[in-house]
């Protein structure tokens, strides 16, 4: 039986109409983004804020280097030297103004503490406080800090995440840090890309979970083999293990992970901790790379994964970040896990994580439908209202490997990382980099929220122009003047810090938590403020995003007119308290009552 | 990976089994077979690795890809097609096209089954559907779409359970040298590359150990409406593949076995034709038009 000659010519053009679709949907989804416009004075009318790099007239010249491993791994050290560059944010003075933490990676390399000088500019000091030089070859490199008060005493004492010996500093009063690891009894060596502050148990002590990344039996520069690669791209259980020391409450932890239910090893690279249930204890979400992320649900001081029955561990992607955000303002946190996008290559898409209207915890993935999915090879991101519309913004740090731009690794990648278990896992079985980029020069996203489901990228718009290896994100109002600047840590770039303009008729809130039955940084409270109808949930961080930490004090946009009903503070000890009588564009400083 | 039910069947000798694409007719071969293995990979592999992008892509490739079938089988040929043939189409774009969307399965779906109507010589469609939908989609998609190459989870004993599988069902069909003269030509030209490109020949030989192959060098390739007739044109064209891969390869292409199918798969089918007709006309290709 054989087509007519009038139904040839129409399943012909029917298969130039298919095939014209993919053209058409490229049309309709490019106009998505902002233009590339950055003056400054158009973004603050379009989309009411512009970002500026004022990193040199800050007194920030930081340059992030790259750790050196074994030469065994000469040919990927590129890949395998890939993170490290890392920044929090802390008062560690206490003087009321943020100040920014950066690691380094490099043997012999320093952080850098920069103190706020109330002034727009800032002075490392990390010397003089004794948390510059741990960056050594016996010990290993930094990847990453946290802050968190482990004696509370009223100082953020220092937590560093390292590949080799971890390190706890306290903080003497800040005036200087000494370091108490030995005491604390933390292990000898972790290769480790995430930790995080949380009290899990409730008892007012800040308890710290570490994620190991590669074995800790692996040492990156006295390698036994080269056997040391993980041994599927997305199936992953050869990475290193997870720690959870409980605060003894005597300057020393005890490791209680298995006794508490978290066993994995799988490749962590992002953790952090939020009450996702208001059961009234932090849950721990763990992103992993080469796997499905995993959600370790607090039942009372006892965890249980959960990552396939609430949806989130299903999917197997390369997670790279969590960050909590109420983006709908509905007084319930959505999650999101960054991931790799390579057009034509590798499309996993980020995730955001929506949290169903079931009575059980339920996500469902909405990253497409709000437009955050596709961020290229996405690092760190943090929510954040950066035009105080009252919805919450999204920025995210991107870019793998920027070597040269005409030629890349992306082939070679594939080649290997599909391969049979004994192939990837083993590094002398990866071709050499030979200077070739893998996503490398890649536009970052500063992703809009219209408060109506859909956020639209405007980085380029905005002033963030920038296409270094972007890793570490962090948030904090650096000039006490209620706009959300922005500090990135680059991967072998320099520390870049975006100062936030914002469009003044918009109404800002912040709270600055002291905890006293609960741990005194406040770690783990909860605030949900109630204005013009509106309600968001924020809370106080012991570390999200990607290796970094925002501040701990909270900020709120409120958009034009602001009415502030009333803030309901869940402090961790399960106290709550209400504040009314709010008034917009201030700082409040809260202390929990006893 | 299939094709329209509705076409005079071939026979390539007296004894051996009559195909309708994938679905064979004769007792050689169970013609629910091939759907039911290819299901069992899909299966075995999303509830061991969690392969797929979700059930419901899966689900929406095979549903355009049979509606497409029978709507476009029902319209063209005055006939309600096989399912079979054109499930198999379905679920191997819902395993081998990786998207966050939901649109490029459908998409690639009907790309896939349309060209079979549409791309057609002497009553023969010359791509391989799911070869050509999936290639159009990288062609035409890239920043929705990839195909699966990196995903799975690495490890031996899946792949020798596909294998196993996979090679008695195609030696009871019949075609398993294919496969094997394919996998011994890409061996061969991996250590070539690796020679030429002076990197570890045990990254050369990885992707045939990866998913992306499992379903290329059991179904794609082996397929019997867009390969030649001959055992050892069959043989040959393999071959070929293999060579044509290796040179995309040199390039860096990623989908280097996808892309050499896409050319050579139809121009062995052509040359076939013309050799075909030189035959039938006595060496005037002129009369075939006649």
């Amino acid at each position: 039986m054989k087509q007519t000659p009038l139904a040839r010519v129409l399943v012909t053009l029917l298969l130039l109409g298919l095939l014209a679709v993919p053209l058409v949907v490229r049309h309709f989804s490019a106009g998505e983004a902002a233009g590339r416009g950055t003056d400054a004075h158009a973004s603050l009318d379009r989309y009411g804020f512009a970002l500026q790099d004022v990193s040199h007239a800050a007194g920030i010249n930081f340059i992030h280097e790259a750790p050196m491993l074994d030469p065994k791994l000469a040919g990927i050290m590129p890949e395998v030297a890939s993170m490290g560059a890392a920044v929090s944010i802390v008062d560690f003075d206490r003087d009321g103004w943020p100040d920014i933490y950066a690691t380094n990676s490099a043997i012999g390399s320093k952080n850098h503490l920069y103190r706020n000088n109330h002034d727009g500019t800032f002075t490392d000091v990390a010397e003089q406080m004794g948390v510059a030089d741990v960056n050594q070859r016996e010990t290993g490199v930094s990847m990453g800090a946290v802050w968190g008060d482990y004696d509370n005493d009223g100082y953020e004492d220092l937590f560093l995440i390292k590949w080799g010996r971890p390190e706890l500093f306290h903080n003497d009063q800040g005036r200087g840090f000494t370091r108490v690891t030995d005491q604390a009894g933390l292990p000898p060596w972790i290769n480790a890309n995430t930790a995080v502050w949380l009290d899990y148990d409730g008892d007012g002590q800040l308890d710290l979970f570490v994620g190991g990344y590669y074995p800790e039996d692996v040492n990156l520069w006295h390698l036994r083999n080269t056997r040391m690669m993980p041994e599927s791209f997305e199936y992953a259980k050869n990475g290193g293990r997870k720690y959870l020391f409980h605060n003894l409450g005597n300057g020393r932890f005890e490791e209680v992970s298995q006794k508490v239910g978290i066993s994995s090893r799988r490749w962590a690279l992002a953790a952090a901790a939020a009450d996702l249930r208001g059961a009234g204890h932090p849950d721990l979400f763990i992103a992993n790379d080469y796997g499905v992320s995993e959600l370790y649900l607090n039942d009372d001081g006892h965890f249980h994964e959960a990552g396939k029955e609430t949806g989130v561990g299903f999917a197997p992607k390369s997670g790279m970040n969590v960050s909590f955000g109420d983006i709908f303002n509905d007084g319930r946190f959505s999650i999101y896990v960054s991931n790799i996008s390579e057009e034509g290559v590798l499309i996993q898409g980020n995730n955001l994580w929506v949290p169903d209207t079931a009575p059980m915890l339920k996500y469902s993935n909405l990253a497409r439908d709000l437009g955050v999915e596709l961020g290229g090879w996405s690092f760190g991101a943090q929510f954040g209202d950066l035009n105080n519309d009252g919805n919450l913004d999204l920025y995210l740090a991107n870019g793998y490997i920027s070597l040269d731009r005409q030629r890349s690794y992306w082939y070679d990648f594939t080649k290997v990382a599909g391969g049979n278990s004994s192939i990837i896992g083993d590094a002398a079985n990866w071709p050499a980099f030979d200077g070739r980029s893998l996503s490398g020069y890649q536009l970052k996203r500063v992703w809009l929220n219209d408060g109506a489901g859909k956020f639209v990228d405007v980085a380029q718009a905005v002033g963030v122009t920038d296409t270094y290896d972007g890793r570490s994100v962090a948030l904090a109002d650096l000039w006490n003047n209620g706009a959300l600047d922005v500090v990135v840590a680059n991967q072998r770039g320099p520390l870049l810090l975006y100062r936030n303009t914002v469009e003044q008729t918009n109404g800002w809130i912040e709270f600055s938590l002291e905890g006293t039955k609960s741990n005194r940084s406040a770690i783990g409270a909860q605030v949900t403020l109630y204005w013009n109808g509106k309600e968001q949930v924020q809370q106080v961080s012991g570390g999200n995003g990607f290796a970094s930490q925002n501040d701990r004090r909270v900020h709120f946009g409120l958009g034009k007119g602001p009415l502030i009903e009333k803030a309901v503070i869940r402090w961790p000890s399960g106290a709550v308290q209400t504040l009314s009588d709010l008034a917009p564009d201030r700082l409040y400083t809260i202390k929990e009552p006893s | 990976m299939s094709q329209p039910t509705t076409q005079p069947q071939r026979t390539e000798s007296g004894t051996k089994p009559q195909f309708r694409g994938w679905v064979p007719t004769s007792s050689h071969l169970n013609p629910f077979i091939p759907p039911i293995f290819i299901t069992l990979i899909l299966l075995v592999g999303n509830v061991s690795f969690g392969i797929l992008e979700s059930y419901t892509r899966t689900l929406l490739a095979i549903g355009a890809s049979v509606a497409a079938e029978m709507i476009l089988g029902r319209i063209f040929f005055h006939k309600w097609p096989h399912p079979a043939s054109s499930y198999i189409t379905g679920i191997s774009v819902g395993i081998l096209l990786r998207s966050p969307a939901f649109w490029p399965y459908a998409l690639c779906s009907l790309l896939s089954i349309t060209s079979k109507y549409a791309l057609r010589l002497q009553n023969r469609h010359i791509w391989n559907p799911s070869n050509f939908g999936i290639c159009a989609m990288l062609f035409l998609a890239s920043q929705s779409v990839a195909s699966l190459s990196i995903q799975w989870g690495n490890n031996l004993a899946s792949l020798i359970v596909i294998w196993l599988l996979g090679s008695v069902i195609l030696w009871r069909a019949r075609r398993l040298h294919i496969t094997l003269v394919y996998v011994v030509s890409f061996i061969a030209f991996s250590f070539l590359r690796a020679h030429i490109t002076g990197d570890p020949w045990q990254s050369e030989v990885a992707p045939i150990t990866g998913p992306m192959y499992q379903l290329f060098i059991f179904f794609m390739i082996t397929d019997p409406k867009t390969t030649v007739r001959s055992r050892t044109g069959q043989c040959v064209v393999a071959v070929i593949i293999a060579l044509v891969e290796f040179v995309l390869r040199l390039n860096s292409s990623i989908y280097a076995p996808l892309y050499a199918l896409f050319w050579v798969g139809p121009a062995a089918l052509l040359i076939e034709m013309w050799i075909s007709s030189r035959r039938n006309t006595g060496g005037d290709p002129k009369a075939v038009s006649a």
